[in-house]
């Protein structure tokens, strides 16, 4: 933790006293991070004297910004018109029922975000759904439970 | 003026209102939801859409400024159907929940929904009819309740918090559907900047947001209202207070008045709630086998006022000892100084002003000719730099901490000289973190290099001025090199802020006790006079020198004469001509002898010199400096009567206690900090067995064969202002609505907004006067035992000894024991963890108090506020006084720090 404060402080030295570089600051805060924490933020607004509640509406503003630490993996599941007319909202909806999550949340115990798309390029494929980039084509819902299985595999490795 | 027709008819109206303003001056309504005047801007709402000739949309009249030539409808269908659409959206997740809502009655949506007929909203569904019990960042604290089903996003809160609290704790989260008012990370709204000034509150048009002291308590159509003045602090905010059907009062509104523009804090929102505790006395008490026992009103005075005698006549006049009380009215005070001189015949009179700002009184008189401050609360959004020292002012004078802020926004600048790191040093453009005690030596240093870069003005030092040599003699030992050295602030601080304030057009000082509670104390004031002075900031606007006055009626108390050099006015005892003036108004001969200070009541009490005292609401074995000695004293005394609302400290070892009014429930005047003089009204009846405070003066008067005959505070007043030429155009009947600032000589006077107009100052030459004041160390400094600084304060939530704060539910529920703030280096090096115990002792005894470690607190100092008899940091504190203004030395004391267990 001690090291990540030094970062943060990285960042506020780097953007401290430029004119509308609360944003920048916040983004690189998230790069760090992989979302925006309290502390962080906090810290910045003591920096920047900008109040903490201005950072956290610029924060919910803009979809871009993470409240929350991210999952281990990253589901994205296409909803473009070529997927959804191929039953994309079934496997949505399947893997919000195995894992017990919105989408745009993170599983309770921390392994998987699962986040919604447009269009990925490849309706060839519809249904698709990538996991940390990896696409899976033509997905059927009895087979959701087996493709989780093997990232929750890997972890137990 | 401009030309514009609405609904056909022809007005002329002034430029630069809005449609909505214009409208309203004529008459013509036009319902507003969204829109709060010097609040909110955000023309949300839609409710208030007019129509125009030759534009394509219908613009909203709240924020469309008129033009001429404009044609507006604002009755038509369109226009009617319009607002019914955009009222029915507002509605469409509002549950139909009135007829257990707290807002029943003063909510604005259900107004507009009332006037536009809309039962329930075609968009509403019927799971959202009922509102369900939702989790917030709310539920937590004692202040504040938020029902997200009733909120209809109107930003109102978000833009009281910004733009009034000037906190902006609270903010609007996320996008479309999903908006909500929220806290930072959703924490709980105590762990925010919150205050709970509950300005929020005030704002909201609906039942959002509501005090969460007021749930239960009756519909608003059952609560009478009734305008008075804050009894806490004394910005003197103007409050409306409603009280139910059972004479309990259970909820504040802030006025929009001169003074405090809507704006109130935490104890005039909250703090009233005192006056309905089951504590309250409300029967004589005297104390028979050694206990306070019941007795009737005639017993109770007829055995004060023949012990009074009998003490007089045994041992002459000034062996009494007289308090009045900067918590009770001009009139209070007024009666019970005469009281004091005539039916007993003693100057002793004094007030617990003493104790916070009687160097003010003094300094400012030698330095001025006149002790109060100079200017206006208005004035201050006309100040380019505002230089604060010795003032923790967003917590102290809440309200002034506000409007400090809120002129930074429109670009002043903030100078904060304080020992601790306190909110408004946070907000600071400059901050100077002196050490405890070193304020002349810090305030010459300043003054020297505004010399050496000649800022100094030269014009009106010549001009209106005396004594500039001798302090520019003195100022050539003060460089900048030793000023650091003494004060432990950087030279480029002391530099810059000499600058800063220098350089202003105009500059206003703000100090409270960290200037005066020192035993150099007056010299502290003689220092700020001098800074004022050398730069002409004195005598104009946006200038000047604000001594922020402590309690609500500290300025009154002294106003009034009780003060044992004075008679109302400062009109001096010693002086023959003053004496024989008042022997004539009041038909008595008068002692030409200046009497004891407070201060010295419990010293002489224990030399056997002094034998009784009478005291009206004064809580001395609380708030007095090294109290056990106090305490030893006024236990020596052969008679102690005191008049109060509660058993006090002090009341518990009265041998006769007067059950009393409290402000709340009186009639009368406060004089806030600007000299205005205002009205109080009773907000609720008093408790049956009470009597108002200058009602008991009267009657012991008249027992004790002096008698006193008024029929009530408005004939008090006219006495007053008979015998006090700076009030004597002041009565009842003139200060309804804004009151009236002394000086008010006339009944045709209308009162003084900035004293020493255009440098014409109050001394007897006319002239303002330097002083040579030399930089004298604190009374008691650190050594290896007492390694630390001790200072003692306040903190915004509790009030003085506590005796009105520690019964207020809520507030008490959020602070409810004394903490001792230390440093983190200090807190590491001795292994202290924050809410771990420990004892802090000095020189005179110790008190066992939890740690909260703070970045407030520079190196090597600790603070502890005296609201707390469990821990009472007045065992600690230092007695010794100025030799002036016989004021303790509060602020600097040296302590040791122990812990005793996590
Ligand atoms: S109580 Fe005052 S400080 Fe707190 S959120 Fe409301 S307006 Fe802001
Ligand atoms: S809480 Fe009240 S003031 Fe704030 S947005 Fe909702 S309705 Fe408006
Ligand atoms: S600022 Fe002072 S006068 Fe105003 S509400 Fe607070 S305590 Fe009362
Ligand atoms: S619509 Fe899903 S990949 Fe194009
Ligand atoms: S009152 Fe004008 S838009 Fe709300």
């Amino acid at each position: 933790m001690k090291k990540e404060i030094g970062n943060v402080e990285i960042i506020i030295e780097k953007w401290k006293g430029i004119k509308g570089s609360l944003i920048m600051a916040l983004h690189e805060l998230q790069h760090l991070y992989g979302y925006v924490p309290q502390k962080g933020a906090q810290q910045i607004s003591t920096a920047f004297k900008i109040p903490l509640s201005q950072i956290f509406e610029v924060i919910t503003f803009y979809n871009l910004f993470k409240l929350k630490e991210p999952g281990k993996h990253t589901i994205a599941v296409c909803l473009g018109t070529a997927c959804y007319l191929k039953g994309a909202p079934d496997i949505l909806n399947e893997l919000k029922v195995l894992l017990k999550v919105e989408e745009g949340g993170t599983t309770k115990d921390g392994q998987f975000n699962l986040d919604v798309v447009r269009c990925l390029g490849c309706c060839g494929l519809a249904p698709v759904m990538t996991i940390d980039g990896e696409i899976y084509g033509k997905v059927k819902k009895n087979e959701i439970k087996d493709i989780l299985a093997k990232y929750k595999k890997k972890e137990q490795k | 003026m401009i030309n514009i027709k609405i609904d056909g008819t022809d007005y002329q109206v002034e430029e630069g209102l809005t449609i909505a303003e214009a409208c309203a001056g004529l008459g013509i309504n036009i319902p507003t939801l969204c829109h709060l005047k010097d609040v909110s801007q955000d023309a949300y709402c839609g409710i208030c859409v007019v129509e125009m000739k030759n534009a394509r949309i219908l613009p909203r009249a709240c924020i469309t400024k008129v033009a001429p030539g404009m044609e507006i409808q604002t009755k038509t269908q369109l226009v009617q159907e319009t607002r019914r659409m955009n009222l029915e959206l507002i509605l469409a997740n509002h549950p139909l929940d009135c007829m257990t809502c707290d807002k029943d009655g003063e909510c604005a949506l259900q107004d507009l929904a009332y006037q536009f007929g809309i039962k329930r909203s075609i968009f509403l569904n019927d799971e959202n009819v009922f509102a369900k019990e939702v989790k917030t960042p709310w539920d937590t604290n004692p202040f504040i309740k938020k029902e997200p089903a009733k909120c209809i996003m109107c930003k109102r809160c978000v833009d009281a918090c910004a733009n009034q609290a000037r906190v902006e704790a609270i903010c609007v989260a996320n996008r479309g559907v999903k908006t909500e008012i929220a806290t930072p990370f959703g924490q709980p709204l105590e762990e925010t900047t919150c205050l709970f000034c509950a300005e929020c509150v005030q704002a909201c048009p609906t039942g959002a947001l509501i005090e969460r002291t007021r749930i239960g308590k009756g519909k608003f159509k059952d609560l009478t209202p009734t305008d008075t003045i804050c009894a806490y602090c004394g910005v003197g905010c103007n409050l409306k207070l409603f009280k139910d059907k059972n004479n309990q009062l259970v909820m504040a509104r802030a006025i929009n008045s001169k003074v405090n523009r809507g704006r109130a804090c935490v104890k005039g929102r909250y703090g009233y709630e005192y006056v309905n505790s089951p504590d309250r006395l409300t029967t004589p008490l005297i104390r028979r086998e050694g206990k306070l026992r019941k007795a009737t009103w005639a017993e109770a005075l007829a055995y004060t006022a023949e012990r009074l005698k009998e003490i007089k006549d045994k041992y002459g006049p000034d062996s009494i000892g007289v308090l009045g009380s900067s918590r009770c009215t001009n009139e209070d005070n007024y009666v019970i100084q005469k009281f004091a001189r005539v039916g007993i015949g003693t100057n002793n009179i004094d007030n617990c002003a003493r104790l916070c700002h009687s160097s003010t009184v003094a300094g400012l008189n030698l330095a001025l000719g006149a002790g109060a401050a100079t200017n206006s609360l208005e004035d201050i959004f006309d100040s380019d730099v505002m230089f604060i020292i010795g003032s923790n002012t967003t917590e102290t004078h809440p309200v002034i901490g506000k409007f400090i802020k809120e002129n930074q926004k429109n670009g002043a600048k903030i100078i904060v000289c304080d020992p601790r790191y306190v909110d408004i040093a946070k907000a600071a453009d400059l901050y100077l973190p002196h050490t405890p005690g070193t304020d002349v030596a810090l305030l010459n240093g300043i003054m020297r290099q505004i010399l050496e870069h000649k800022l100094e003005q030269g014009d009106f030092i010549a001009a209106h001025t005396e004594g500039f040599e001798e302090l520019k003699k003195l100022l050539a030992d003060y460089d900048l090199e030793k000023v650091s050295q003494i004060t432990g602030v950087e030279p480029e601080l002391i530099k810059r802020a000499a600058l800063l304030y220098g350089g202003a057009k105009s500059a206003m000082i703000f100090y409270t006790m960290g200037i005066t509670q020192h035993t150099t104390g007056v010299d502290n004031v003689l220092s700020i006079a001098n800074l004022a002075l050398i730069t002409g900031n004195l005598g104009k606007r946006g200038a000047g020198i604000m001594a922020l006055r402590g309690q609500a009626n500290v300025q009154g108390s002294c106003d009034m004469g009780a003060l044992p050099n004075v008679y109302p006015g400062y009109q001096k005892v010693d002086d023959p001509a003053v004496k024989e003036k008042f022997e004539k108004a009041w038909g008595a001969r008068l002692s030409a002898k200046a009497g004891l200070t407070v201060t010295e009541f419990s010293t002489q009490a224990k030399e056997g010199k002094l034998k009784a005292v009478y005291s009206m609401g004064e809580n001395p074995l609380m708030t007095e400096a090294d109290v056990k000695h106090v305490r030893e004293g006024f236990e020596k005394l052969e008679f102690f009567a005191t008049q109060d609302i509660f058993l006090s400290e002090t009341a518990e070892i009265a041998d006769v206690v007067f059950p009393a009014a409290a402000a709340y429930e009186k009639d009368g005047t406060f004089t806030n900090t600007e000299r205005r003089v205002q009205l109080l009204r009773p907000a609720k009846d008093k408790p049956q067995g009470t009597k108002y405070d200058w009602e008991i003066v009267c009657e012991l008067a008249k027992v004790f064969g002096y008698s006193m005959n008024y029929s009530g505070p408005a004939e008090i007043m006219d006495e007053i202002a008979k015998v006090t030429p700076s009030m004597g155009g002041i009565s009842f009947k003139r200060l309804a609505g804004d009151g009236l600032q002394w000086p008010c000589p006339t009944t045709d006077h209308p009162g003084t907004v900035i004293l020493h107009e255009g440098g014409s100052f109050k001394r007897p030459n006319g002239k303002g006067k330097f002083h040579a004041v030399v930089y004298k160390p604190a009374n008691e400094l650190t050594d290896k035992e007492y390694p630390f600084i001790l200072t003692s304060g306040r903190i915004l939530f509790h009030y003085h000894s506590g005796n009105e704060t520690r019964r207020v539910k809520a507030i008490d529920k959020f602070v409810p024991r004394n903490y001792v703030e230390i440093n983190p280096e200090d807190a590491t090096r001795l292994g202290i963890g924050d809410k771990d115990m420990v004892k802090v002792s000095t020189r005179r005894g110790s008190i066992e108090v939890e740690a909260r470690i703070s970045d407030r607190p520079k190196r090597g100092l600790v603070f502890i506020s005296f609201h707390f008899r469990e821990a009472n940091v007045n065992l600690l504190t230092n007695p010794a006084l100025d030799p002036i203004s016989k004021i303790p030395e509060y602020k600097v004391a040296a302590c040791g720090l122990e812990k005793i267990w996590n």
